[in-house]
């Protein structure tokens, strides 16, 4: 039974982390872009920018990836339009990604103390200079932590395009499953892909924090 | 292409998604419970003087958190019933799911441990209390109520991982979808509804989450209570005997006569007015 697995299943899988790379990288960019814009509306001094964002916020978080995936597939093919099964996963995963680290980025945005809005006032900033100048660097080094925390979250839930027949890790897992009828060997081996994939960067992400509460007390 | 939402043909299966929703809701319940409980003893086992206990614990919780949920709940049904261990799929995805909300709320109520302050646990060892007293009163009750608004949160992202447990068929909201939506062809209507669906349950668990918390809490019960009676001081001048008096006054703060007169002289303005008119 054990034969049934062989390198040219092993090069098919370590191909597919990859696409799973990809896919990540992709939500994780797209998804970044629209969180920064997220944050902003979120912070914004007009409520009816700020509203919208958290009524945002609220219904992605409310609402399971798997649906969502799924709003966006079938959605977009009703319309007529027929994507490749990457730009569907990459289209629901950057929805859901900008909520969550629109969320996390405006947490840490504000988290700065109060005296720093209102010493740039007085340097006479406008309100994206005291952004852009004072409190996003601040914030940044704030939020590096959470942010590669979610970034794992991300890879992880790459898993679910393979739902909507994307052929990353998981699909690939499946894939050779279906093949050889190991589902045992298989899925071990998938897990371990994903967990060297994230223990570096669950670790990082840990080092980073301790740091900062370090340098905080 | 013309399309336009109808969600008509979906009116004869709503028993059917309140099935589902019950179902998840089921099974979110289960895996909570006894994943904390399990949780709950992984946090001090990783603690613990006894090194391979420790390593082991932050073993699991580091594999559980660093691998995606989707690959633990295809391990634990398709891997495991090849190597002979056969069970039902809703089994199979409640047991999925309290491993992993056991490895997670392992590492919050973990961290809440830690920031119990030392001073504490020492005093406690000085009045001679036992280590599951001193484990159970000092360390872990203010440690979960400190970290209660993440397990919260966790408890509503274990609902959504739930979702997932339609990939082995467990027929829960999300599986009860893609069976409906195959019989009418209204796959888009179908997900929406399902998408609605399950922002109700995460506002009613939002919900009923929060009414646990202001209930189960020693610190926060005679936190309220110190403040009723505090509002139902002499200094009121009202009646404590007054169901109706007192009615309002479970939430309005008392104010002192000298920062009332606003209301009355808008009120006497007004007669003025209407007098005068």
């Amino acid at each position: 039974m054990m034969g049934g697995f062989s390198w040219t299943y092993f090069f098919f899988m370590v191909q597919s982390i990859g696409w799973t790379l990809v896919l990540s990288a992709l939500a994780f960019v797209l998804g970044g872009a629209g969180g920064f814009l997220v944050m902003l509306a979120r912070i914004s001094p007009r409520a009816w920018l700020r509203r919208p964002a958290m009524l945002f916020i609220e219904c992605v978080q409310g609402i399971p990836l798997l649906i969502l995936l799924f709003i966006v597939y079938f959605g977009l093919s009703v319309y007529g339009l027929v994507l490749p099964a990457l730009v569907a996963a990459g289209l629901a995963m950057m929805i859901y990604t900008s909520a969550y680290l629109g969320d996390i980025w405006r947490g840490c945005v504000e988290a700065m103390p109060r005296p720093q809005w209102e010493a740039s006032e007085c340097l006479s900033l406008t309100r994206w200079q005291t952004l852009r100048l004072v409190i996003i660097p601040q914030a940044t080094r704030l939020s590096l932590p959470p942010t590669i925390g979610f970034l794992v979250q991300l890879i992880k839930m790459t898993s679910l395009a393979s739902v909507i027949g994307f052929v990353e890790l998981t699909r690939a897992g499946q894939i050779i499953n279906n093949s050889i009828f190991q589902p045992f060997l298989v899925f071990l081996l998938v897990g371990t892909f994903y967990f060297l994939l994230c223990y570096p960067l669950s670790r990082w992400s840990a080092s980073m924090e301790r740091k900062l509460n370090v340098s905080h007390r | 292409m013309n399309f336009s939402l109808d969600f008509s043909p979906l009116a004869p299966y709503w028993p059917v998604f309140l099935h589902g929703a019950w179902l998840t809701l089921k099974m979110t319940t289960l895996a909570v419970i006894v994943g904390v409980t399990i949780g709950i003893f992984v946090a001090f086992a990783k603690n613990s003087p006894n090194r391979w206990l420790a390593r082991s614990c932050s073993a699991y919780i580091e594999v559980v958190r660093n691998t995606p949920f989707l690959v633990q709940i295809f391990l634990l049904y398709f891997g495991l019933a090849s190597l002979g261990i056969r069970m039902p799929t809703f089994a199979a995805a409640v047991l999925a799911m309290i491993i992993n909300i056991a490895a997670y709320a392992a590492e919050i109520i973990r961290a809440g441990i830690d920031s119990v302050p030392r001073g504490q646990i020492e005093a406690a060892q000085c009045l001679g209390l036992s280590v599951w007293r001193i484990r159970w009163h000092v360390m872990l009750q203010p440690a979960i109520e400190r970290v209660y608004p993440a397990l919260t949160s966790q408890f509503l992202l274990m609902m959504q991982a739930s979702a997932m447990a339609s990939q082995i068929s467990a027929e829960e909201l999300t599986a009860i979808a893609n069976t409906v939506q195959s019989d009418t062809f209204r796959s888009l209507e179908t997900y929406i509804v399902v998408a609605a669906l399950y922002l109700v349950l995460a506002i009613l668990v939002k919900l009923v989450a929060y009414a646990i918390g202001e209930t189960i809490f020693k610190r926060r019960r005679t936190l309220r209570r110190a403040a009723a009676q505090g509002r139902r001081s002499p200094v009121s001048r009202l009646p404590a005997t007054d169901p109706a008096g007192m009615a309002p006054l479970a939430h309005v703060p008392y104010v002192h006569p000298a920062s009332r007169p606003v209301a009355v002289n808008t009120a006497a303005s007004l007669r003025i007015e209407g007098s005068a008119s």
